[in-house]
């Protein structure tokens, strides 16, 4: 498996690029692994990754039904952030950002993730009380944040229109300076790079159609390509949570929806962080190609239909305009959407799913590019020990039985 | 955009519906001790099916409470019907 670095990317400039070999094996599937994670996306194979680098198990085969990535992780507008109010989801989202900053090197594969800051504007008295608040719980969770004035956040991004006239004046904001911006298709491409070179099976267009069990117990999957037996089995499918439960008999409380993004044509640069503006209901920043990258709220609609639809759009990009008028005249490029696992208090579900030999790797919803890195960790250890750490456990599907839930929807700044 | 039906109001934009609940779910009988598990799966569960879906929505400009039929892949709606007793 070749090495990546500046001097074989020169060699090979020089050679006309015919010397790169396959990034990672297309194996058959085995008969039996100890460990059989359902989900190509970046959750899935960041789990088969630290499965064989922390916990040395490398029997390992991670079943994606289409292309890797080609869900969520492929379609999102790859935000990545800390800056959540409880200690609990600090914790989890922390440990993502800080396995963030380390990752490039770690995978030998650049993931491009540019800490340009994630800046959450406040539109009135109250929001500013609110701001204040959240950069305060952030502080106490010791996540470095700011609170910016209008003054302030008029110097730093030129281009939002702070002014009164604005349909939503900004009075200020937080802004947490560690938060940014991946490629999320590289953070897919990195972790499968890296667990195939430690012994993972990576298998594609091969989807799970039901479970094996035994005295209770499940043992195993029935696949497009045949039986598989697995010592345990971790289910990492987002959108598609419920219709693996339906198959395996575990409840979950989860609705699925459409989320969409949009991409404008490449402009020259305009933007150096990620802005959300709450009161818009939409979220903008620019891509090193320049493109803008902009998203908004979930559609109202429960969905499992893979695609975008006028009215978001018009809302997306109405918004847009109010909130950055020099944007106007900008064309759009694309626009699709991705089926996001939503869940009751906007957090995720790690965990047993109640049926005995399979675990739960889900509920990421709206937010769970930037806590691929965490989320893979977390999972591996749930996968090998059959234990919580301190920083899943809240996480727990119980929590929706004891009501300890850990409510983050009202503090995301976008209301999904 | 996509044209629901309100069975009082007739086809309207579908930015005018308001997704309810899934139809089905009956609220535990709180006259009698209902248990943790009984309660958190009224409250919580739901069968988000993929493929034909029956569903409580509201028409927010009429305030019709009714049950949609669709299908959550195509989107296409199979009917509606109205929730609303006859006075009697
Ligand atoms: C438009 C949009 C914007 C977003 N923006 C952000 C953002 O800015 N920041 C952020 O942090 N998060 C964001 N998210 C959320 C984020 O993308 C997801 O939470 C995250 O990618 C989930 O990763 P995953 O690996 O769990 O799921 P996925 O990447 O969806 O992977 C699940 C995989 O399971 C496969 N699968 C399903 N069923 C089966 C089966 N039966 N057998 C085999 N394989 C199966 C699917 O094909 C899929 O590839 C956004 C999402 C969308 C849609």
């Amino acid at each position: 498996m070749t090495q990546y670095s500046a001097f074989r990317l020169f060699r090979e400039g020089l050679r006309g690029h015919k010397g790169w070999g396959k990034a990672w094996r297309s194996p058959t599937l085995q008969r039996a692994y100890d460990v059989v994670i359902i989900g190509g996306g970046g959750h899935g194979l960041a789990t088969a990754y630290y499965l064989a680098r922390n916990h040395g198990i490398r029997r390992v085969a991670v079943l994606e039904k289409g292309w890797l990535g080609g869900g969520n992780t492929g379609r999102n507008t790859t935000a990545i952030r800390s800056n959540y109010f409880y200690p609990e989801s600090a914790a989890l989202y922390d440990l993502s950002v800080r396995l963030y900053e380390g990752l490039s090197k770690e995978l030998n594969y650049n993931v491009m993730f540019s800490q340009r800051g994630m800046l959450v504007c406040a539109h009135s008295e109250h929001d500013m009380e609110m701001a204040t608040r959240q950069y305060n719980a952030m502080r106490l969770n010791g996540i470095d944040a700011e609170l910016l004035t209008r003054e302030e956040i008029r110097k730093r991004v030129p281009i939002l229109n702070v002014s009164d006239t604005a349909r939503f004046p900004v009075h200020g904001g937080v802004n947490q300076p560690r938060g940014g911006t991946g490629r999320h298709d590289a953070v897919a491409w990195g972790y499968a790079r890296a667990a195939d070179r430690l012994g993972v099976d990576i298998i594609q267009n091969c989807e799970v159609q039901g479970f094996v069990m035994e005295a209770g117990r499940c043992v195993g999957v029935q696949t497009s390509h045949g039986e598989v037996r697995a010592g345990v089995v971790g289910a990492a499918v987002a959108g598609h949570s419920s219709v693996l439960g339906q198959l395996a008999g575990y409840d979950l409380p989860i609705h699925s929806y459409a989320l969409q993004a949009f991409v404008s044509e490449p402009i020259k640069p305009v933007l150096d962080t990620v802005v959300l503006a709450p009161a818009y209901g939409t979220y903008v920043s620019q891509s090193d190609k320049g493109g803008l990258v902009l998203g908004g709220g979930l559609d109202r609609v429960p969905s499992y239909g893979q695609r975008g639809n006028m009215p978001v759009q018009e809302g997306v990009i109405g918004s847009l305009i109010e909130m950055m008028p020099a944007l106007a005249k900008v064309k759009l490029l694309r626009h699709w959407g991705g089926i996001v696992d939503v869940t009751p208090d906007s957090s995720p579900i790690l965990g047993p799913s109640g049926v005995d030999g399979i675990y739960l790797n889900c509920g990421w919803g709206t937010g769970g590019f930037k806590a691929i890195p965490a989320g893979g960790y977390l999972f591996a250890h749930l996968l090998a020990t059959g234990q919580h750490t301190d920083i899943s456990r809240p996480f727990d599907l119980s929590r929706f039985k004891t009501g300890r839930l850990v409510d983050e929807s009202a503090a995301s700044g976008i209301a999904h | 955009m996509q044209i629901f039906t309100c069975p009082f109001c007739g086809p309207r934009d579908e930015r005018e519906f308001h997704f309810v609940a899934e139809q089905g779910k009956v609220r535990p009988d709180t006259t009698q001790s209902v248990s943790d598990a009984d309660w958190a799966a009224y409250l919580h569960t739901q069968r988000n099916e993929k493929g034909r879906v029956r569903e409580v929505w509201m028409h927010t400009t009429c305030d019709e409470v009714f049950v949609m039929e669709r299908h959550s892949v195509s989107m296409e709606v199979l009917a509606t019907t109205a929730l609303r007793k006859e006075s009697t």
